[in-house]
């Protein structure tokens, strides 16, 4: 029982991250119908951000996630002026394929700078309480509750201020909101910013706890969040936070009693199962198709 | 503006009326396949190039065999697959596998094309089981399908110690040299092309166009797709069956996304919808890749850069659903021609 106890507290570590990393998927699918793939890379880019100020800078935990999360936002606003804006008009697909392309970009930089994986400085202090044969650690807590956090908050910013009223009412309709006056690039750029400052809360999280990273980090756990978001029904925030923590816990169960090494093949296949059953995600409508 | 240019015969005129009388001349082609053939059989034989530049151009035949594979269901089915490296890897594991511990050594260079042939197979029996999820979703979801397909062949080869688990094969026989890689290339082009101008390629494309009218229109689109997929598959495990062969050692880390990405490149640095493209897609990337290797790691900055201008400045490739004149057959240059010349004499103001 304390194992499985113990475990279900890894599983909500793990999902936690998961979800917050499929909100910046499911954010911009939502607004813009089209997959980031580079979201992936700016998680890792928020795990370097970490490393940089937490190593060069010395800051505590809390300054260092907000650098981290301004700068990855910054990043991903300027990566949409540049790189997605003058593809919005062009076929879906070369939008995908620069966002894969910027995605390899990141990776590349990144790796002409840190030529080898680098070990993140712990910011927390190491305490530890057990409950009743379960052990929590303080890093556990605060990723938890700051996932939590994190996404109440965005629920509340996209159902109830105006600037959610508008990225709303922008995905349901690209011609005829920007005439009633809603600033089109303006909320596309916010959105962009508030899904991969997320990206970079998780990147910055990650990092804690395994604190070993390297530019290739974010590609599984960027595909993998990217399944979770699809899981949840692409497009649908509530849906995105269950399908990472469903993914999450399924992981970790697999693992729990299964060797580590059926991971990725027990999790896989169990969402190949999920998509055959319900093709449109758990949360998604299934949209009909026009001729 | 030089004097030259004034002049009607500009050297871009002539370059152009160069390249007009190349490409309307189609037997070249087939003198061009007949040098090849004879140059593949005596490059290796006498040493003529080096075997750093003979290595470079077998990969780059292999990824055009990938590359035009991923083309017929990215390009003209219009799905959009992202997993094309789990198939390789089927067709790399069977052909391997096969030649090192079926066949026995003194017949594994005979036998070698049935090891190619057994490897593409295995491949499009794996496709089949990926096409049926696309009979009820596509897009994004069907994306998550292939993807979620690469990962599985990836974890599942991890787990089977027989195979090598994660350590992989090493000391594959080297059987893939030139003349193999260059048959096998124009093998799975010339067929992909006839697939392609086929009765069966125009119901590919009208699923690229609209998948509902086309059912309408009496495809049978569940067919289709599965054909495609399977095809597709086939080439993607012939190829992996060279590469194997060809590496001499084969491991899961080989086949991961990264390697799906890497022919994805290729397909849309070509062009979708266009063989031509995928051949030059394929050759393009390879061949800069090697070039660019002095600039160590640089060069991973300066390719994806590349793609991103292109996309930005030409976002359906080089090609991009134009074929060069020689793949198009003739019936279907002259109908072309037949329907402008019409459409010139309609449009012609009744004087």
């Amino acid at each position: 029982m304390d194992y499985i106890l113990q475990q279900s507290l890894n599983a909500l570590q793990l999902g936690s991250i998961y979800a917050l990393i499929a909100l910046g998927y499911t954010m911009v699918y939502g607004i813009l119908t089209m997959i980031n793939f580079a979201h992936g890379d700016l998680f890792m880019v928020g795990a370097f951000f970490c490393f940089i100020v937490a190593t060069f800078l010395k800051l505590s935990f809390i300054p260092t996630l907000l650098i981290s999360m301004i700068g990855v936002a910054l990043l991903g606003v300027a990566i949409e002026r540049v790189a997605y804006r003058p593809l919005r008009q062009a076929p879906r697909v070369s939008a995908v394929i620069t966002a894969l392309g910027v995605g390899i970009l990141l990776e590349s930089v990144m790796l002409v700078i840190f030529p080898y994986p680098q070990s993140v400085p712990t910011l927390l202090p190491n305490i530890t309480w057990t409950i009743g044969g379960v052990t929590i650690s303080l890093l556990q807590v605060i990723i938890i509750c700051l996932s939590i956090g994190l996404m109440l908050l965005l629920d509340f910013i996209v159902r109830r201020t105006m600037v959610g009223m508008a990225m709303r009412a922008i995905s349901w309709d690209k011609v005829i909101v920007p005439l009633m006056g809603v600033p089109l690039n303006l909320i596309i750029s916010v959105t962009f910013a508030l899904g991969t400052s997320l990206g970079a809360a998780a990147g910055v999280m990650y990092s804690q706890a395994f604190p070993v990273i390297d530019p290739y980090m974010g590609v599984l756990i960027g595909w993998k969040a990217f399944i979770s978001a699809v899981v949840g029904g692409i497009g649908n925030i509530r849906g995105a936070m269950i399908g990472g923590f469903i993914l999450g816990a399924v992981e970790i169960m697999v693992v729990a009693f299964f060797p580590s090494t059926y991971r990725d093949f027990v999790a896989f296949t169990l969402l190949l199962v999920l998509l055959i059953f319900r093709p449109y995600g758990i949360l998604g409508q299934p949209r009909p198709q026009k001729v | 503006m030089t004097n030259q240019s004034a002049t009607p015969h500009t050297w871009r005129d002539r370059i152009s009326a160069g390249w007009e009388a190349i490409v309307s001349r189609r037997w070249l082609l087939t003198v061009l396949l007949v040098i090849g053939f004879a140059l593949s059989f005596l490059i290796p034989r006498f040493g003529l190039i080096n075997p750093y530049v003979q290595l470079v151009m077998m990969y780059v035949g292999i990824n055009i065999i990938l590359a035009t594979s991923l083309n017929l269901v990215n390009g003209f089915m219009g799905e959009f697959s992202v997993g094309h490296a789990g198939f390789m890897a089927v067709g790399a594991y069977v052909s391997a596998l096969l030649s090192m511990r079926v066949i026995p050594a003194n017949l594994a260079a005979w036998l070698f094309p049935l090891s190619i042939l057994a490897g593409g197979a295995a491949a499009a029996l794996i496709g089949l089981i990926v096409a049926v999820p696309s009979f009820r979703t596509r897009g994004d979801y069907l994306a998550i399908v292939t993807l979620a397909f690469n990962m599985i062949v990836k974890s599942v080869i991890e787990n089977i110690d027989a195979i090598g688990g994660p350590r992989g094969i090493p000391g594959i026989p080297k059987l893939t040299t030139m003349p193999w890689v260059f048959g096998c290339m124009v093998l799975a082009v010339w067929m992909m092309r006839n697939l392609v101008y086929s009765n069966f390629g125009r119901g590919v494309l009208s699923i690229r166009e609209d998948e509902i009218a086309s059912d309408l229109m009496s495809v049978n689109t569940r067919q289709v797709k599965l054909i495609g997929f399977m095809v597709s598959s086939f080439f993607a495990g012939v190829a992996g069956a060279l590469f194997a062969h060809l590496l001499q050692f084969i491991s899961p880390r080989v086949f991961d996304i990264l390697k799906s990405t890497d022919i994805l490149i290729m397909v849309y640095l070509g062009g979708i919808g266009s063989i031509a493209g995928s051949i030059l897609g394929a050759t393009i990337f390879t061949i800069l890749l090697e070039v660019l290797r002095p600039l160590g790691y640089f060069r991973f900055v300066l390719m994806p850069l590349l793609l991103i201008f292109l996309m930005l400045y030409r976002p359906r490739g080089i090609m991009g659903l134009r074929e060069f004149r020689w793949f198009i057959p003739g019936y279907e240059l002259f109908a072309s021609k037949v329907w402008r010349e019409k459409r010139e004499v309609s449009d012609a103001p009744a004087s």
